[in-house]
């Protein structure tokens, strides 16, 4: 009888979830469609835009969720973008070659998601402390090295997918892209099945809740929690690749501006979920292409009000539309076994 | 080793029953305490042996240390005859050793069916093949009669199909072996005998089991043979049959128990609690609690009986300060009490030994120091200007850990590696220690041994003697019929009737628990 309550109590819930959202989709195609019919270039452009903000975005969301999944809070990934965007701008200076780039850009990703892992593993250092030593570590060291004044031999370029790339509309802007973007939208859906679909999903999730009832079915926590702390990192690595082999092309000092962080908002506004965080982090790409054709439509407006469009919708977002989310409850505190 | 010990064995040799699991001379020690001190035991096919002792007399351990969560510091496991090195529960499982533990290792977050697989995990190519396993599921949900929701979410489930969660979790592994921790400490009358059903039944099919408990009469009901430990020793092994609950009680606390609480008759005095109209609604506008009336005098014990789950919670939360009442008036010595503010409430001399010790009664993380003056940190003499007195708190720790007799290593031991009763007499000493008018206990003795009930039980009475006003909630009828001088039923939320304890029999408050009014 227990159990059937709970059953009724689900089905509706779900329904209720499904109802809003495909309003919500609708709403927003609609939307996007009647602008197109107005002005095609400037819609096109938007939408365009809104991809390239949302790309570094994305990954750096399914960093923090491999991490936070697993239980360890990585606050690094700001740093490990940065580090990586400038070692794979390095790359590209020095080589000339994008692939080896793009590899550097993943393999420091993933050397500093080993560091931290170990701090926080191994050490049971407290995990926002080693975040915010890779954090300073790269700001440092990256500010140190960079020297202006080099050149690469180019940026990566964009690979129309056949036909694809001709359906008006959605064909420019989803089907024209560098390849980052492409890997950034694969490994949405990859982490998505890889999460709720596979073995490794469900170890993972389980060391992010209670890493004690796993150790007792025999799942090894420390090497589940090192694997996903890795992953995460070459999810942040690419991002920074992103940064300056496909998106700006160059290196600055900082030039992350906080990306590593927005991607934490972006993975809580996804409810620790890749299919909801890409879309809130297109949600922040929208936010921000408006703000940018706000200013191009040179409203009386002063533009730091404009710009901090993103920002006050993101809160309103956060504190009206979604319901309370909740983080893996073993997030942040080191296992130990006896 | 003892003489129960080799005249039982003896006795028991020339049964058929292979011997499937032993452990022999098991060591185990943790920073200041021998958890296990040469601990042997051998479990027999298709047996129920019964692993019976006080709080921290290492039955757990003993357990963890077969199950691969532990290792042992000396002494070796044979399975089926031949020498087998447990280094993790992975090694126990694929030994075809299951463990039900004291505190249940599920993920409040999966569903039934995702805790099932965790570990196990049936897969067609990369993929989880949730399918096959709901249907193994069915199947050994069927044919042992253990009724689940595969999709029900864990967090909502009653504790009861908790448990039913972690013995189908053990089947799904293809026990042989099937250790089951305090399994009856979390559950009603009605639910142990239930269990004790599911456990017959697997015992039918070949599963031997180690059933750990400290509650004599299931031990006699469902045991086949018996171990007691006390102090990290085996110190007896006996059946049913031989003893009764005097012998076990005996051999368990290591001197004479008894079982019967001695109390003279109440001496009453004025009201110090007075509860009028009392309503709480829950989330869904139902009455948790409704419009309850009741009154607690100076020197008498009021026992409230009730199944678990019939607005206890509620009702104790909303008289100690700790939830918001919707209607209705709490008085503690005439005096209105404001709604929500425990600290007015403990200043008006109110103690309060909460249901839940681990979330409620103590701060874990904190060392004992610190647990015993939660209430009175702010004032003298632990607290001058602001500025905590630490020699007087330290000072307090060890007066009251003599007093109330808290077994610990030393008084800056954090509170949660302490045992069971030991947390529970920590709360009881930091309460009682205190001026106090009025005692609101909550299950205060769930999930304790015979030694820590017997001491919590006098305290308790010690108290109504004193002339202080005690208010018992508790869903063992046992321990409410010993204890109190007046007896109110609660069902749904209401109180259905207050007897005189002296006149009300079992068979009445039984019949009252369940909702019946007699004419
Ligand atoms: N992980 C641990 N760390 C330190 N001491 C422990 C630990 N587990 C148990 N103990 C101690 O070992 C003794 C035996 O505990 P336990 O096996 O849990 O007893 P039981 O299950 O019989 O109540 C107790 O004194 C307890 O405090
Ligand atoms: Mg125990």
């Amino acid at each position: 009888m227990i159990s059937k309550t709970v059953d009724k109590k689900r089905e509706l819930s779900i329904n209720w979830k499904l109802l809003r959202q495909v309003i919500l989709g609708l709403v927003i195609v609609a939307a996007i469609l009647f602008f197109n019919a107005r002005s095609p270039e400037k819609t096109s452009a938007v939408l365009s835009s809104t991809l390239r903000y949302a790309v570094p975005l994305i990954l750096g969301a399914l960093c923090g969720i491999f991490c936070e999944r697993a239980g360890i809070v990585n606050i690094g990934i700001e740093g490990q973008m940065l580090f990586s965007a400038f070692l794979s701008y390095m790359t590209n200076v020095w080589t000339g070659n994008l692939l080896l780039s793009l590899l550097v850009g993943m393999l420091t990703g993933a050397v500093l998601g080993l560091f931290l892992a170990f701090l926080s593993i191994k050490l049971k250092l407290n995990q926002t402390i080693g975040g915010t030593v890779i954090n300073i570590l790269a700001t440092g060291i990256t500010g140190y090295f960079y020297q202006t004044g080099l050149t690469t031999q180019g940026k990566l370029w964009n690979i129309p997918l056949g036909p694809l790339a001709k359906i008006p509309l959605i064909g420019p802007v989803l089907f024209n892209n560098p390849p980052i973007t492409y890997i950034a939208i694969l490994l949405v859906i990859f982490s998505q099945v890889l999460l709720f679909h596979t073995r490794w999903g469900l170890r993972t999730r389980a060391v992010g809740e209670h890493p004690r009832a796993a150790d007792t079915l025999g799942v090894d926590v420390f090497k589940i929690r090192y694997w996903n702390v890795i992953i995460g990192g070459v999810m942040a690595g690419l991002a920074g690749s992103f940064l300056t082999l496909e998106g700006v092309g160059m290196f600055e000092r900082g030039m992350t501006n906080g990306r590593g962080f927005i991607a934490l908002a972006v993975m809580i506004f996804g409810k620790w979920n890749p299919i909801s965080s890409a879309l809130a982090a297109l949600f922040f790409g929208f936010a921000n292409a408006m703000q940018i054709q706000l200013q191009f439509m040179g409203i009386q407006i002063p533009h730091q009000f404009v710009g901090m469009i993103p920002y006050l919708l993101t809160i309103i977002v956060v504190s009206g539309f979604v319901g309370r989310s909740r983080a893996p409850a073993a997030e942040g505190i080191p296992y130990e076994k006896e | 080793m003892d003489n129960t010990y080799s005249k039982t064995a003896d006795a028991l040799m020339d049964t058929d029953k292979s011997v499937i699991l032993e452990a022999k001379h098991i060591y185990k020690t943790f920073p200041g305490t021998v958890a296990n001190d040469d601990v042997s035991l051998e479990l027999r096919k298709g047996e129920v042996l019964a692993l019976l002792g006080e709080n921290g007399a290492g039955k757990s351990t003993l357990m963890n240390v077969i199950y691969g969560l532990y290792t042992q510091d000396k002494g070796e496991i044979f399975l089926n005859g031949e020498p087998y090195a447990i280094d993790n529960p992975h090694d126990a499982i694929n030994a075809g050793i299951g463990m039900v533990h004291q505190h249940f290792m599920l993920v409040p977050v999966f569903s039934v069916l995702e805790n099932m697989m965790l570990g196990a995990e049936t897969t067609k190519g990369p993929f989880l093949n949730k399918k096959a396993a709901e249907a193994k599921l069915r199947d050994l949900s069927e044919s042992f009669g253990l009724e689940i929701d595969p999709h029900a979410i864990i967090e909502e489930l009653p504790v009861g199909l908790q448990q039913r969660v972690e013995i189908l979790k053990a089947l799904y592994r293809d026990v042989e072996i099937l250790i089951l921790d305090e399994p009856t400490a979390v559950l009603t009358p009605q639910e142990t005998e239930e269990l004790f059903k599911i456990m017959r039944r697997l015992t039918e099919r070949g599963v031997s089991i180690v059933f750990i408990t400290h509650k004599l009469k299931e031990v006699l009901a469902v045991a086949d043979r018996i171990i007691i430990m006390r102090r990290g020793k085996v110190v007896g092994t006996t059946t049913p049959a031989e003893t009764d609950e005097h012998g076990l009680a005996s051999m368990m606390v290591g001197r004479e128990v008894i079982l019967e609480v001695e109390k003279a008759p109440a001496q009453v005095g004025k009201v110090v609690l007075e509860i009028e109209h009392l309503n709480i609604h829950d989330n869904n506008q139902m009455h948790s609690v409704r419009d309850i009336s009741l009154s607690v005098r100076a020197g008498e014990v009021l026992g409230i009986a009730g199944v678990q789950g019939n607005g206890q919670s509620e009702f104790v939360e909303a008289i100690t300060g700790l939830r918001r009442y919707n209607s209705g008036e709490i008085r503690i010595d005439g005096k209105r009490m404001p709604q929500e503010k425990p600290r007015t409430l403990v200043e008006h001399g109110m103690a309060h030994i909460p249901e839940d010790r681990q979330k409620h009664g103590l701060v874990l993380q904190y060392p004992l120091t610190s647990n015993f003056v939660l209430c009175t940190y702010y004032r003298e003499p632990f607290s001058r200007h602001g500025i905590l007195n630490e020699n007087e708190i330290l000072r307090n720790a060890e007066e009251l850990m003599e007093r109330f007799d808290v077994r610990a290593p030393s008084p800056v031991t954090v509170a949660g590696d302490l045992s069971g009763g030991n947390q529970q007499k920590v709360i009881v000493g930091r309460e009682l220690s205190r001026e106090v008018s009025l005692v609101i206990a909550n299950q205060p003795t769930r999930g304790l041994d015979v030694g820590s009930i017997e001491y919590i039980h006098k305290t308790l009475i010690e108290m109504r003697d004193a002339g202080v006003g005690v208010l018992l909630v508790s869903s063992e009828l046992d321990e409410i019929m010993s204890i109190s001088d007046r007896i109110a039923v609660i069902y749904r939320g209401e109180i259905l009737a207050v007897l005189d304890a002296a006149e009300a029999s079992r068979e009445e408050i039984g019949l009252l628990m369940a909702g019946h009014i007699s004419e």
